[in-house]
This record gives C-alpha cells, sequence and structure tokens, in this order.
C-alpha cells in the first residue's frame, strides 16, 4: 500500500443493517448518529423541520430523513430500504435501514444480505418480544458476522443493572438457539444519548464500549471467508489492440480465499487445471488477490472460460450438483409454485430451475417449523429444495456467503422472486 | 498472519467495478452519461480500470442543455479524445425545435427538466438497454432509495413503490423489449468519498472545481455565474468573486461557492467542514419537497 493511502485515506468500510418500527427508537437512533457524526447537514435538517411542522409535529422528526419517498412520508412509515452513510475518523459506514414490521421482511431481507453487523433494538420496558426473535432469525439466516443488541430506553427503566441483564440472559437463549455470531449489548437511551457516543454517567456497571465505540472497533478482517479460493468470471477481456494480441484477462471479484501468482487452479464446469500466470487490476499486476478485490486473473494455459465459469483452487473446489437444498426468502406477491421453472442467477452463472419440493415453512416470530401448510407466499421463510437445468458451483451459504446465495427470477415478469441461502 | 482487508476507497472502487463488468456483460447496448462533472469523471475513471487494457466497451453520452460552462465542453472533448472513447451528444435545443420539449419562460428559466426529453429520446433512438449514471445515494433522499440496478419501463419511468429487491451482488437485468436499466455504479459513495478517491488516484479534474474569479450574482441566496442567456431580475447586480463549483450541471441552476481552495486537499478540508449539502446551491432541487423524486419517476438521470 503506497504511503498516500494513510490517514483519512484509509479507513475500514463497516456495513451495518437496522431493522425496528417506529416506536422501538430507531429512527432517534440513527439520527442522532448521524447529527453527532455531522453527517446531517445544515439544508437537510431545515428540509425535515419544514416537513415536521407541515406534518403538525412538534419535535423534529428524525424519521424524515430517512422515508425518501412521498408516499413513505405521507403514511409516515418506511417502505423500502433506505441507505444512510457517515463517517468518523476511524471508519466509513453504510447504514442499510429497513422496516421492522413482519410484512416487511423481503426488505429486512435485503438490507441484511450485505451487512457486516446487524443492530437490534430492544425496548427496555418491553424486554424480547416477537419482533426481537424475528430480527435475530433474520441475521442468524443472513449470517451477519456481528450482532449489537442496544436495550434502548434505558432511561425510562432508571438504568437498572438487573433489567438490562435480564433482556441480556433473554436474548441470549434465543442467540445460541439460532446460532447468532458475535453477540453484543449496550443499555442506551437514544432519545438522550446515554452510551451512544458518550459514555453514559446514569450506567456506573456498564463498563463496554458506546455504541459509536463498538461500531468503530468490532473486527471485521475475517468477515469475508479467506479460506476458500473462489473466482467467479464476470467478463473476458480480450483488447483488440496489437500491443495486446495475445491478452485473455478474467474479470471477476474474489469471492473467497487467496489467490496467487503461480497457484495451481482448477476451472469449472470444465474442470481444467491450469496455474495463475498473472493478476492483473487497471494497468498494475499484483501477486495475490483476496475478497473483496475486482480483478483481472490470466491463466498459463488456453482454456474454455467464459462468464459463468468459475475457477477455485485446484484442491480445494466447490462443491457441485443440480438438486440443492436451500433456505428461501419468499419476496413477490405471487406465491412460489412447486414445478413452475423459474429462472436463477448464482454467482455470475445462470440457470433453469424448479422448485422440486418445500421441506418446511417457518415460522419467524416463534421459530417453529411448519409442515402442515407448505405454500410459500410474500414475506415466507421455507426450506425447500431445487432442482437445476444444469450444474452450479456453489459452498454452503454458512460458509461463503458469496458462493453460497442465489436469487430465483419469474420468467414472466422478469421479477427478484426469492432470495435463496443453499444448505 | 497477513492482513487481508483493503481501505473504504478500495472497497467501494471494487464494487463499482464489479457493477460496470455486470453491465458490460449482461446488456448488449449500454451508454454511460457523461455530464463533466465530478461524478462522471470518477465514473468514467473505474470504468477504464474496469476494462483495462482493453478500451472502455460502451460509448460516452451527453445531454447538452446548451447551457454549458465553456470549461466542461473543452474537458469533455478532450476526455474522449485522449482515451479514444466514442462520444455521443444530444442537444436539449434539437427537441425544443422538433417540439418536443417547450422552452420555460422566465428569469428562473432552466433547461434541466428538459434534458429529460432529450435523454428518453435518445435512449429510444440509439436503441440503448441501459444506461449508465453518476447518480449517489447521499445526494439526495429519493436516490436513497435508489437500487444499482433501476427498471425502467417503455415510457422511461421509475416505479420506486415497486422496485426490483437487491440481494448480496447478485444483479437481475432482467427486460423486455422496449424497457431499459439505469445504473448507478457509484451508488455507496458520498461527497467525500468522491474527493478522497480524486486525490487518491490523481484524476484530472475541469479548472471550475478550483478556485477562480467570475463574474457572479446572487439569487436567492445562491451565487450564479453571469451568461448570456442568464436573465437578471431587478436588484441584482454582477459583481467579481472568487469562486468554485461543488457540482457542476447546466449553468442555469449550478450555485457556486466563495471559496479559494486551489487544491484537491482544500476541497477536501472545505467538504469535510461543509455544513450545507452539495445540492444546496441546486436550484433544480429547490423547487419542491419531492422535486427529484418526480422527475426521476419521469425519467430523469
Amino acid at each position: 500500500m503506497s504511503g498516500k493511502e494513510s490517514g483519512y485515506l484509509d479507513m475500514e468500510l463497516l456495513r451495518f443493517t437496522t431493522a425496528g418500527s417506529v416506536d422501538d427508537g430507531k429512527s432517534t437512533l440513527i439520527g442522532r448518529l448521524l447529527y453527532d457524526s455531522k453527517a446531517i447537514f445544515e439544508d437537510q435538517m431545515e428540509a425535515i423541520e419544514r416537513a415536521s411542522v407541515g406534518k403538525g409535529g412538534e419535535e423534529v422528526n428524525l424519521a424524515l430523513l430517512t422515508d425518501g419517498l412521498r408516499a413513505e412520508r405521507e403514511q409516515g412509515i418506511t417502505i423500502d430500504v433506505a441507505y444512510r452513510y457517515f463517517a468518523t475518523p476511524k471508519r466509513k459506514f453504510i447504514i442499510a435501514d429497513t422496516p421492522g414490521h413482519v410484512q416487511y421482511t423481503r426488505n429486512m431481507v435485503t438490507g441484511a444480505s450485505t451487512a457486516n453487523a446487524a443492530v437490534i433494538l430492544v425496548d427496555a420496558r418491553n424486554g424480547v418480544i416477537e419482533q426481537t426473535r424475528r430480527h435475530a432469525y433474520i441475521a442468524a439466516l443472513l449470517q451477519i458476522p456481528h450482532v449489537i443488541v442496544c436495550v434502548n430506553k434505558m432511561d425510562l427503566v432508571d438504568f437498572d443493572q438487573e433489567r438490562f441483564e435480564e433482556i441480556k440472559a433473554d436474548f441470549s437463549k434465543v442467540a445460541d438457539r439460532l446460532g447468532n455470531k458475535d453477540v453484543h449489548y449496550l443499555p442506551i437511551s437514544a432519545k438522550l444519548g446515554d452510551n451512544v457516543v458518550e459514555k453514559s454517567k446514569n450506567t456506573d456497571w456498564y463498563n463496554g464500549p458506546t455504541f459509536i465505540g463498538l461500531l468503530e472497533n468490532i473486527p471485521i478482517e475475517h468477515d469475508e471467508d479467506l479460506s476458500d479460493p473462489r473466482f467467479p468470471v464476470q467478463y473476458v477481456i480480450r483488447p483488440h489492440a496489437e500491443k495486446y494480441h495475445d491478452y485473455r484477462g478474467y474479470a471477476g471479484r474474489v469471492a473467497g480465499g487467496v489467490f496467487k501468482v503461480g497457484q495451481e487452479v482448477a476451472v469449472f464446469p470444465s474442470g481444467m487445471k491450469s496455474k495463475i500466470a498473472a493478476i492483473d487490476f487497471g494497468g498494475e499486476e499484483q501477486q495475490e488477490a483476496f475478497p473483496p478485490q475486482s480483478v483481472t486473473i490470466r491463466l498459463e494455459d488456453d482454456i474454455d472460460i467464459s462468464r459463468g465459469s468459475m475457477i477455485s483452487d485446484a484442491k480445494n473446489q466447490p462443491q457441485q450438483g443440480q438438486e440443492i437444498e436451500l433456505m428461501v426468502s419468499w419476496l413477490s406477491e405471487t406465491p412460489m409454485a412447486l414445478r413452475k421453472k423459474y429462472m436463477l442467477q448464482h454467482t455470475s452463472n445462470e440457470a433453469r430451475c424448479m422448485v422440486t419440493e418445500v421441506i418446511h415453512k417457518v415460522n419467524i416470530n416463534t421459530l417453529e417449523e411448519i409442515t402442515d401448510d407448505k405454500s410459500v407466499g410474500l414475506n415466507d421463510i421455507a426450506k425447500i429444495r431445487i432442482k437445476t437445468t444444469k450444474p452450479l458451483f456453489f459452498d454452503s451459504y454458512k460458509r461463503n456467503r458469496n458462493t453460497g446465495s442465489l436469487i430465483l427470477i419469474d420468467e414472466a415478469t422478469n421479477n427478484t422472486v426469492g432470495a435463496g441461502m443453499i444448505i | 498472519m497477513e492482513k487481508y482487508t483493503i481501505n473504504h476507497l478500495r472497497e467501494l472502487e471494487a464494487e463499482s467495478i464489479f457493477v460496470l463488468r455486470e453491465v458490460a456483460a449482461q446488456f448488449e447496448n449500454p451508454v454511460m452519461l457523461f455530464s463533466g462533472g465530478k461524478d462522471s469523471i470518477v465514473m468514467f475513471h473505474l470504468a477504464r480500470k474496469a476494462f483495462f487494457p482493453a478500451r472502455v466497451p460502451f460509448p460516452l453520452m451527453h445531454i447538452d442543455t446548451g447551457h454549458n460552462f465553456d470549461e466542461t465542453i473543452k474537458f469533455r472533448d478532450e476526455l474522449a479524445e485522449s482515451t479514444g472513447t466514442r462520444l455521443i451528444v444530444k442537444y436539449v435545443q434539437d427537441s425544443i425545435d422538433s417540439g418536443r420539449a417547450v422552452e420555460e419562460k422566465g428569469p428562473n428559466a432552466s433547461r434541466n427538466m428538459l434534458q429529460t426529453v432529450t435523454l428518453l429520446d435518445a435512449i429510444e433512438e440509439e436503441k440503448f438497454d441501459c444506461a449508465m449514471g453518476g447518480g449517489r445515494r447521499d445526494e439526495e433522499k429519493a436516490r436513497a432509495k435508489e437500487r444499482f440496478f433501476s427498471h425502467r419501463d417503455d415510457f422511461g419511468q421509475w416505479d420506486p413503490k415497486n422496485q426490483r429487491p437487491e440481494l448480496w451482488n447478485l444483479f437481475n437485468g432482467k427486460k423486455n423489449v422496449g424497457e431499459h436499466f439505469r445504473v448507478f455504479p457509484i451508488s455507496n459513495w458520498t461527497e467525500m468519498d468522491v474527493w478522497q478517491y480524486i486525490l487518491l488516484e490523481n484524476i484530472e479534474m475541469p479548472s471550475l472545481y478550483y478556485t477562480h474569479e467570475r463574474e457572479v450574482f446572487q439569487r436567492d441566496g445562491v451565487w450564479l455565474a453571469k451568461a448570456p442567456f442568464m436573465e437578471l431580475k431587478p436588484g441584482e447586480k454582477v459583481e467579481k468573486r472568487k469562486v468554485r463549483c461543488r457540482t457542476i450541471g447546466d449553468i442555469t441552476c449550478t450555485g457556486l461557492t466563495l471559496s479559494a481552495a486551489d487544491s484537491l486537499e482544500d476541497i477536501i478540508q472545505e467538504v469535510a467542514i461543509s455544513r450545507v449539502t452539495e445540492r444546496g446551491g441546486r436550484a433544480d432541487d429547490k423547487r419542491s419537497e419531492a422535486a427529484m423524486e418526480d422527475r426521476k419517476k419521469e425519467g430523469y438521470f
């Protein structure tokens, strides 16, 4: 890394998702983060003040910051995922802010799909409720590497340590059952600012970090799968220029592991072996490539490779198959149909598939398996089996979020109707 | 053990390059919209890196209102020339002359809205199935809801309440004949990221972004440049000031910042302490609470 990429040019990027409803203080928390980190500008603040007054509100309604569409502002609800940005001197943050109600499960899943961390708000008065379990379930299903449980409105329970510990114990039972990873607990008051940016004077018994301190310091270098070298080929680069007459480069983004020049690799679907001759990026050669870098790989041998091919380590290879079990989150108002053909996108590969079996559905509020009703509609989550027209080269989603995820597309409408996580 | 991490600028760069390559792979006839502003310059720089050593596999297209800063046009032409990229220019004036668009009247008149007509006509005429733009989610609240791959119906319209879910890095560019996509490769960049990246990569920028002396006048608290087609209102007077552009668009709606910043480091410093968004100086956004959403629904950039 050059000397130039230091200081403010050298920050880590953390993506986190927040799910919640109007009442649990989510907007207040986000508003405070944005305001305290100076990511809300004066003209935005003026616009919100104008709009708050226009709606007859007395206090400035920070939800208006994230509710960007006219319909959202009119109805006072968040419909869609809203992306927000802020930075501290240590990290740059991308928030995927999603509505928390059960009818917006698909938006929560969307926001969670790219997140390093999930922020779950719990009202200290209410404790772990149905909605909390739902958010924890989605965080576990989407394998979000870190979970931050903010026990909010601590001011309304007199900053009582016992209440906090009780909620913590309740949530950890849920998390153990679901397999949530790296769970952190914070006692906060988003409204008054306790333990958000500044350490609270009201929680002497709490020795952990503030919310912003935690966001700044959660280690994220192991969030990507660095063990399994996977490189889905996106595009073949063949310059039509005399100087690069024999150039043939495979452009893509590293989906897992570390690739090195000289490494022996296997290419799928053919299974042919070769060695990495060079790794190019924007006119410079580099010795290795790892996620989430976008690079161009050249191989020593001329083998048949096109978009949809997968390059892996020669020894550490992906699974392959045409009958695949997965968890699916249904995103469409049109219910899933058995035996119907769907288009499937997996890495840079495309295939057609049909759903051969619904194994069970999940009640995401009680976390129970449902086996007596196998109709899969909007916002449902189910374990299914599919059969594809050609082999996929994949890993389990638990191992690798890039090579373990896929989407289903309705051929009639071209809409994305299902999000799949391979088991 | 070695630490396999990259910084925020390199991660954003990798994401944008991934999106640009998806466009080249998924669409038959894509085009990159180019305004000559910093966002489109960065987007084009990313495209050059994405396909190197091959040329960028799509043309650039400028929707020209005719109300430009001279520096923008010169910069645009030189960039296309030096990189061997095909440049298409479509003129709003042609849409007006053919009666497809009607010019606004009065001192607040702007051709900004009319660009939509010219743009949609160009997409249809040239049979583009994808138009990439330098829009960023942090710019404006309607843009915060925008997808990387944004579907447009055969009228070129955006339906914000009925967008396709976008998960992981799986972008669905499937469409019916006559429909097209708008793709925003730098969706996740902030104004600060853009400037930091320009510094990191040492990207050449039009002189307008740096401080210079110019004849300007003030309207509704915003400094605007004097130009032949700008009508002055009573009480407005032209004076010379040291200014620079924070965004570059049509001259009629581009607010100038009083500034002495003459280096990228100075500009970054200025962005860091600014308490007003970059679009705060854009008259086109001030028309109503949902000005951007309404324009986008009709097919604006």
